[in-house]
């Protein structure tokens, strides 16, 4: 055997959970990802009176399919003057970056991507950050104006967020005392309390400044369709797009884990270490049998016979994996499945809800202006997060040093949060009311003057 | 040279960004092209390039007979073909020195009205979606489909409709026309306060609006805007009042008028025009006199040789329409006054010193039809 095989051999040998967890993740996220775009635009349409993908599958349950074929398919377009390396490389990076910072991430304590390291959430953070040099690289790249201006937004903008949602999340990893993805989570079933509740505004920090960074409306600036055309994205076409496409979806996946697990109790079903709350433990089981049975109830109105069969094709596999949840609930050999199935559950069920909320703003919410944008970043967001970590810090003292409730300290500097809050809300109000008022002369002297002489 | 190289050295001392916005642009509303001096995200100019549409409308008004040319009126401001065809139907008329009878000028009304807002319900939720919300244009886009429906009814068209003749209406109105209109109207109040709830007291859409765009009062008439821009902006003009024409006469309305005269006021201006048009609406269907739909016209059209101007406020401000008769049956010139070209004109005046996002929004609240400004 000769020594390059047997280098080859010792590598896959030591690192064969890391090369099978790639292989999944380039496997399964861009089909989640298009199911997610086409869960975007049901939603969408339910909230625009109108029905969205059908014609494609029931219910256009296999547009994604189609797209990413049609995608695949499609001509290749790269611009004359554009830098050809740095165009083809740009978009491979973004997606790069979105899909390495998954492999830190648990979807559950039997399902870690690739490794629980023991900065686990720093490394999510920092590859994931990474993606924006595809964004500008492929602003840049692209040598138009369009471009370049969604790239420099970008930079702009992930710069600003990326520090408010560092903050926040500070003051989450504060009250866990650790980096470690799993080591999080069980924080949060040791104090028995998901981190929200501990401190809600790091939380609500961390999901603004988290929209900020994915490029989602209303801070979705860098590609502003009636501003921009599509931003950084204008140029490319085809695969190349899609491939940007997907890291922006697969980083909203990336947040949602980070936001789920550090903040809503990961894995960890609603009160976790309640007793009789444990009814709970038959929820996912019921979920997913409810939505079989809806597609039941929905395969016999398909007008086609095909598409009958595809509904209870989906209902079959609802079925299937509510038995597979509600077994080892009710057979005792099988106890120990239950915390991996169903910790898969509720974290995934949490990571939609998480999403949902993004995509519940975007239907709902005019976008904002570039300046409004770096303001609400600069001169809110950012200074609430550093009193926030603060104030969390102060807790933390009072309740370990001085034995105060953990629960009354928290609430406190909770207060005293939300009054910075409304402070430089008031603050930012007189500044923009300043700013706009500034072009009328300046008002009279006060009247006092007008007497002393 | 070097004149030139000093003009365009900006704030930064970088050259000025020469970014072409349109004629293929999602949100300028056609095929405007509008060329933008930048220096950085900051506007310091911008030069209109217009003509992309050009059908010459005005050169085929001199090569068809008057009633031929009703029809073309439509395509001008495509989504407000009614008004348009009202404006030349009355101008003929008054060339002709013929009236419609009374019927058909509060069927026009009603219609007219109803195509205000359709008009409007584009405006609102193409502006909307320029600034970023997409919820409206569709809510907009169901609301205006009602009226495009009692369009279809009435006259067997929903865009360019050629709903009137010349001396009058060529259909009556059908069966149910009233209950129809009036369903509308009912149904629109609870609608309208939809939008109100998604944007009027929204904070991202009041920053986005609120103080972009300004144009004083003055500004306005200098520029000859009109309609809700004008408005806006505090002069209390309006045709419907100040030269009663159709049967406006007749109706109790109010003429909103805004105060600073920027993005907002006129999105609160047009959101009333909305508001009052139902109650013109409501007031017509209450009574619409019996009696002919049709004026006493010939079926060759020969207006006595001589010169006419006829105003109306479209939708988008002043409509007029200046034709020249030589006694023949084609008209010797026809020129029209579309109020989008007009208003068109504010868009650099507005636009200096603010973002790139702004001019968006200012181009939306211009509401302009590029189907209009070419012709």
């Amino acid at each position: 055997m000769s020594p390059t095989l047997q280098a080859v051999l010792a590598f896959v040998q030591t690192w064969w959970v890391e090369l099978v967890s790639g292989v999944v993740i380039v496997a399964v996220v861009p089909l989640v990802a298009g199911y997610i775009v086409l869960m975007e635009r049901k939603l969408m349409a339910d909230m625009q009176a109108r029905l969205g993908p059908m014609r494609v599958g029931p219910h256009g349950l296999l547009q994604p399919i189609a797209d990413a074929v049609k995608l695949l398919i499609k001509e290749d377009i790269i611009p004359d003057n554009a830098d050809k390396v740095v165009f083809w490389i740009a978009p491979v990076v973004s997606m790069t970056a979105a899909l390495t910072s998954m492999g830190a991430i648990a979807f559950g304590p039997a399902f870690q991507v690739a490794r629980d390291i023991n900065v686990g959430l720093l490394f999510v953070i920092g590859v994931s950050s990474l993606g924006i040099f595809g964004i500008v690289l492929g602003g840049w790249a692209s040598n138009s104006h369009y471009s370049i201006m969604g790239a420099l937004r970008s930079t702009a903008q992930l710069v600003s967020y990326e520090t408010a949602a560092g903050l926040a999340l500070v003051s989450g990893l504060l009250l866990a005392g650790t980096l470690k993805i799993r080591a999080i989570v069980d924080a949060q079933q040791h104090f028995g309390v998901w981190f929200v509740f501990l401190a809600p505004v790091a939380f609500f920090i961390y999901v603004v400044a988290s929209i900020a960074e994915t490029n989602r409306a209303p801070f979705d600036l860098p590609e502003a369709e009636s501003e921009l055309v599509a931003g950084y994205m204008t140029e490319y076409s085809g695969f190349r797009w899609a491939l940007y496409f997907l890291g922006e979806y697969a980083n909203m996946i990336v947040v949602g884990a980070v936001a789920t697990t550090l903040f809503l109790g990961g894995w960890l079903r609603p009160f976790p270490n309640v007793r009789w709350m444990n009814w709970l433990d038959a929820l996912p089981a019921l979920f997913t049998a409810a939505v079989g049975a809806y597609c039941v109830y929905r395969a016999g109105k398909q007008p086609v016979r095909v598409q009958t069969w595809f509904m209870w094709g989906v209902a079959l596999a609802c079925f299937v994996v509510a038995l597979i949840l509600a077994v080892p609930l009710l057979v005792a050999p099988l106890k120990f499945l239950v915390p991996g199935l169903h910790g898969a559950f509720w974290f995934l069920l949490k990571i939609s809800a998480y999403i949902y909320l993004f995509m519940w703003l975007r239907f709902t919410l005019p976008r904002y202006r570039f300046d409004q944008l770096m303001h609400l970043g600069w001169y809110i967001l950012i200074p609430l997060a550093i009193v926030n970590v603060l104030a969390v810090g102060v807790a933390m003292i009072l309740e370990m040093e001085y034995g105060w409730n953990r629960w009354l300290a928290m609430l406190l500097t909770t207060v005293i949060t939300l009054a910075t809050a409304l402070f430089l809300l008031r603050l930012n109000d007189k500044r923009a009311a300043a700013a706009s008022s500034a072009a009328p002369p300046p008002e009279e002297p006060s009247t006092e003057d007008s007497y002393a002489g | 040279m070097q004149d030139d190289a000093a003009q365009n050295q900006t704030l930064l001392g970088a050259d000025e960004l020469v970014l072409n916005m349109g004629p293929q642009h999602p949100s300028t509303h056609g095929v405007l092209r509008v060329k933008l001096k930048l220096d950085g995200e900051r506007v310091r100019g911008t030069e209109c390039v217009i003509g992309y549409l050009h059908r010459g409308v005005e050169k085929i008004a001199e090569n068809r007979s008057y009633q031929q040319f009703a029809p073309y009126v439509d395509r001008m401001d495509y989504v407000a073909a009614v008004s348009n065809g009202l404006g030349y139907c009355e101008a003929v008329e008054k060339l002709l020195n013929v009236e419609a009878p009374p019927r058909a000028k509060v069927i026009r009304t009603i219609m007219t009205e109803l195509q205000r807002i359709a008009s409007h319900l584009i405006w609102l939720g193409t502006h909307a979606l320029d600034i970023g919300a997409l919820t409206p244009l569709f809510y907009c886009l169901r609301e205006r489909e009602e009226i495009l429906k009692i369009f279809e009814k009435y006259c067997g068209a929903r865009l360019t409709t050629h709903a009137f003749r010349i001396g009058g209406l060529q259909y009556e109105a059908y069966d149910s026309f009233e209950k129809d209109v009036e369903r509308f109207c009912k149904d629109f109040e609870r609608r309208i306060q939809e939008y109100v709830d998604l944007l009027t007291g929204n904070s991202i859409w009041i920053g986005r609006t609120r103080n972009v765009g300004v144009l004083s009062a003055e500004e306005c008439i200098a520029l000859g805007a009109s309609g809700p821009v004008l408005r806006a902006s505090g002069v209390k003009w309006d045709l419907r009042k100040a030269q009663p024409y159709a049967a406006y006469d007749q109706y109790k309305f109010e003429i909103p008028v805004g105060t600073n005269g920027d993005t907002y006021d006129r999105y609160m201006v047009r959101m009333e025009e909305m508001r009052q048009s139902r109650l013109i609406c409501l007031q017509a269907i209450e009574n619409i006199p019996a009696g002919p739909i049709m004026g006493k016209v010939g079926k060759v059209l020969k207006p006595p040789a001589g010169e006419i101007y006829h105003s109306i406020e479209a939708p988008k401000g002043i409509l007029g329409y200046y034709i020249v008769s030589d006694g023949t049956t084609q008209p010797y010139r026809v020129r029209i006054r579309p109020p989008s070209f007009i208003n068109l004109q504010a868009l650099d005046k507005m636009a200096r010193g603010h973002l790139v996002a702004d001019v968006v929004a200012i181009i939306g609240t211009l509401d302009i039809v590029l189907g209009e400004v070419d012709r």
